[in-house]
């Protein structure tokens, strides 16, 4: 284990279970490579300045630029260079990307370990790699002032050069390397002013795009290694299953197939190529020892919730004032419970991994969002020090909280058993199948206004499951206590904005047996849909506008208010609608950024069928690194919000998951996707996150829209047309 | 053995007839453009042309393949310059990438058939395709775009 495995956990925990993620932890970033140090990754040519963990310089003047980071679409490849690209003063023409390797240097300090995730990359990096990059630019700058004898106040840095105005030498910086590498490296760097950003805050293209119009860029799926075999395994259709008796015969008849292997996890098919695995994994023949979870069915684990609302001792997340004496001037009170069911990530790739386990060293290739864990986890498994596994991230085919990377172990296990490497491939049911579920939540809700309709007590319990229950052990060493709040179930809910005078917000923790994990905004996926939705139950009893009763309510949170009220402009919120469309609002705080929707729907009266027309919204991000990227990421957190809201939904029937493909596990298609606008706040705040605060606000927005259009409210995701029929 | 001609070069493989074939231009021809994402026809990540029709190859035997052209998302173009590629970039379209392949091989038919496809007839043509991330609307621009300049061709 890496020495600082005990304060990663900490510290991590310290940022996911106490503040959802959102604490900086004050962890110092080494500037040298201590990966490299560390890890003996290959030396690079002498002639390149690597100053420390993320930049390179070639001597033509190319600057790589190390990302640590994972890349699921999110635009890190893009971003971090240009932080870099952007304190270095180099032209963009000249800065690429490259994979990073697990390191301590990568580590992400606003969440304590090399994990991407939880909207962090920028949060986290954009200080460290700014003096990452100010300390290369100083460093060449001192080596042109030595080179030329002229004090380095008299030297300026442009385009990938160092210039002297008085005496106008100029020398590029791939001719100073091998000088700059002899400077020692500046502790305290002096910053930009941000008014001299040249790519900060621009619209920039994003450097991965050209490999990915052309069929060249490399995901996990795509890896190939000289020997390698294909392997599919045959797990329990029953969650929890174990092997009981099989028989292979006929699978070992297959061509192409070379191995069969039990693993804890099922029956592994060892075969030439994915094809012959597969064949030969259909003529398997298993008995499962279903176990428990073969009782287990959706109903019976709602009708667990409904009980559990009622009586159980809840987790105290959020307490302000005080409940009963809210409750004795409420004038009108209303109760309501909000459903949220289990979700799948349903990553366009499959999970994959590949590994090459040899005596002494193991390497894997995988598209990973924690490659230190995933490190430390393979080392375990073949009890080797970690730098003795070298983890290669790929490409991400999609993440969004799933590819953490448990999955690499069976890829392990199976090279170590053959001898060879070996890539193991899940096909789509064996990715719905074996998903960390979004968990589902049960929330039991209550309110009250006064005769000004005056909210004067919110009240809202919620039933869920913990991730970090499912996760804790095998990611972090260690699962919360039972009588501890998981905040990853009620952020979202225990900061609700909004002035309610009186609060409380309690947790019960569930164990359904089914395995959950971290899905695009975490606990904001539904705690975002029960208090928004709420919220505008309580504005119709008060009588007021939406709009208007939310602002009401904002006074000591002027970032929500904010993206409201342009979200609120953009979309005409104070002109009427064109007719047949209704429109809804809703605003939420999420990984540090303040997003608001408007949604302008149609609902068909004689089947219920619910049309998404636009989608306006606005966000608050602090300051931009890249603005286009921030637009791409609403537009893709909108349209997860939108399957989410008009599809998303895993059942479990003795203990099966019984969705399984595309065909019963719907994603938004074209014809479906509307029109999105996205604004943004102008801002010189911190940063605030893009990956996920985009997708709360959609579920509730569409829903308060719903209820515009038709008097219904839908309090159970996902939205269903034939309850929004008018009976004639 | 058998003998396919993709991105007009000549392969020999030795998979059975019956082998769809995106496993066997994946894993015995070497190209991996061609993404795996349902194995049911349900996401288009795996379309492919065969004969200048679009075809999810994941459900295509390759012995409807033999005899004709097959053409992937690295014969698309020699160099990343069909007028699709070119407005894929322009417009920054994609995202995590994965299911890209699949979105340009379909949006290649629509505009070999229609020159200027109007916002119904790219839903109409593309709706097979899913993305997870949601570039659809960035896609349906560029697809626009390259209808302009000329895509079809």
């Amino acid at each position: 284990m890496t020495p600082k495995t005990e304060l990663d956990r900490r510290s991590f925990l310290k940022a996911t279970l106490l503040t959802g993620g959102a604490l900086l932890i004050g962890t110092n970033l080494p500037f040298t490579s201590r990966a490299e140090e560390r890890f003996g990754i290959e030396a690079e040519p002498a002639a390149e300045f690597h100053p420390n963990a993320f930049i390179k310089i070639a001597p033509d003047g190319k600057v790589t630029v190390v990302v640590g980071q994972a890349e699921m679409g999110q635009g890190v490849l893009t971003s971090l260079p240009m932080i870099v690209a952007d304190e270095l003063e180099v032209d963009w023409k000249d800065v690429t990307f490259e994979h990073g390797p697990p390191g301590a240097a990568f580590i992400n300090p606003a969440l304590g370990g090399q994990i991407t995730g939880g909207s962090a990359s920028i949060r986290g990096l954009f200080d460290p790699l700014r003096k990452a990059a100010a300390a290369t630019r100083e460093m060449l700058v001192t080596a042109a002032a030595q080179q030329w004898s002229v004090p380095v106040e008299q030297l300026r840095v442009r385009n990938g050069e160092v210039f002297h105005p008085t005496s106008r030498r100029t020398a590029k910086y791939g001719t100073l390397l091998a000088a700059a590498s002899k400077v020692t490296p500046p502790t305290a760097p002096k910053l930009k002013d941000a008014k001299d950003f040249k790519f900060i805050g621009k619209n920039v293209k994003r450097l991965d795009t050209p490999e990915k119009v052309n069929g060249s860029g490399i995901f996990g799926m795509d890896i190939k290694v000289p020997g390698m075999l294909t392997a599919t395994i045959m797990r329990s259709p029953v969650i929890g299953g174990k092997v009981k008796t099989f028989d292979d015969s006929a699978a070992k008849a297959v061509k192409g197939v070379r191995h069969v292997v039990q693993l804890e996890s099922g029956i592994a098919i060892v075969a030439d190529n994915y094809w012959s695995a597969k064949k030969g994994r259909d003529a398997l023949n298993v008995v499962w020892d279903e176990g428990k979870m073969a009782s287990v069915s959706s109903d019976k684990l709602y009708q667990a919730d409904v009980a559990a609302a009622a009586t159980a001792k809840g987790i105290e997340a959020k307490k302000i004032g005080d409940i009963a004496a809210g409750k004795a001037k409420a004038a009108k009170t209303i109760e309501s419970v909000y459903w949220a069911p289990f979700l799948a990530h349903a990553t366009m790739e499959p999970m994959n991994a590949t590994a090459d386990v040899k005596a002494d060293r193991c390497e894997v290739w995988s598209g990973i969002q924690a490659q230190m864990v995933v490190q430390q986890m393979v080392a375990k498994e073949l009890s080797m020090p970690p730098e003795k596994v070298t983890v290669n991230n790929t490409l991400l085919g999609g993440g969004f909280g799933r590819r953490l990377g448990e999955y690499v172990i069976d890829a392990v296990k199976l090279s170590k058993s053959v001898g060879k490497p070996v890539k193991v491939v899940w096909t789509r049911e064996d990715d719905m199948h074996g998903d960390f579920y979004r968990p589902s939540a049960y929330n039991k809700m209550s309110a009250g206004i006064d005769a000004a309709g005056k909210p004067v007590f919110w009240q809202h319990r919620i039933v869920s499951p913990s991730i970090m229950a499912t996760l804790g052990p095998g990611l972090f060493g260690f699962a919360p206590p039972p009588d501890r709040l998981d905040d990853t179930s009620t952020e979202g809910a225990s900061n609700l904005p909004y002035d309610m005078q009186n609060l409380y917000v309690d947790w019960v923790r569930t164990d359904p047996g089914v395995p959950v994990g971290f899905w695009r905004s975490v606990g904001s996926s539904h705690t975002a849909f029960s208090t928004e939705c709420f919220l505008d139950e309580l504005a119709f009893e008060a009588k007021k506008d939406p709009l208007a009763f939310r602002l009401s309510l904002l006074e000591k949170h002027p970032r929500h208010a904010g993206v409201l009220k342009l979200a609120a402009e953009k979309a005409g919120w104070y002109k009427p609608a064109p007719k047949g469309i209704f429109r809804g609002i809703a605003v939420h705080e999420s990984f540090a950024s303040y997003v608001a929707q408007v949604a302008e729907v149609s609902v068909d009266k004689k089947t219920g069928k619910v049309k998404v027309h636009r989608i306006v919204c606005a966000i608050d991000c602090g300051q931009v690194v890249n603005p286009d990227t921030v637009a791409a990421q609403m537009e893709s957190c909108i349209i997860f919000g939108l399957t989410a809201a008009f599809y998303g939904e895993i059942t479990v029937k003795n203990g099966r998951i019984e969705q399984r493909n595309f065909y019963d596990y719907k994603m938004l298609r074209m014809n479906e996707t509307p029109k999105i606008e996205t604004y943004i706040v102008p801002s010189t705040e911190k940063h605030g996150g893009v990956g996920e605060p985009g997708t709360p606000p959609t579920a509730p927005a569409v829903v308060n829209a719903i209820f515009a259009a038709t008097g219904k409210r839908v309090r159970s995701l996902p939205i269903k047309p034939a309850d929004l029929r008018e009976v004639a | 053995m058998t003998k396919l001609s993709v991105n007009r070069k000549q392969y020999e493989v030795d998979d059975d007839l019956d082998t769809p074939l995106l496993w066997v231009i994946r894993d015995s021809i070497g190209l991996t453009g061609t993404k795996y994402g349902c194995g049911v026809a349900q996401c288009g990540s795996c379309t492919i042309h065969v004969d200048g029709h679009a075809k999810r190859s994941c459900v295509t035997p390759m012995k409807a393949a033999v005899g004709k052209e097959i053409t992937t998302i690295e014969g698309v173009s020699p160099d990343s310059t069909h007028a699709l590629q070119k407005a894929w970039i322009a417009a920054d379209v994609p995202q995590c990438g994965y299911c890209q392949s699949g979105q340009i091989m379909s949006a290649a038919i629509l505009l070999k058939e229609n020159k200027r496809p109007t916002d119904a007839d790219i839903d109409s043509a593309m709706s097979g395709i899913i993305c997870r991330c949601g570039t659809y609307p960035r896609i349906r621009e560029a697809i626009k775009q390259a209808a302009i300049n000329g895509g079809g061709k």
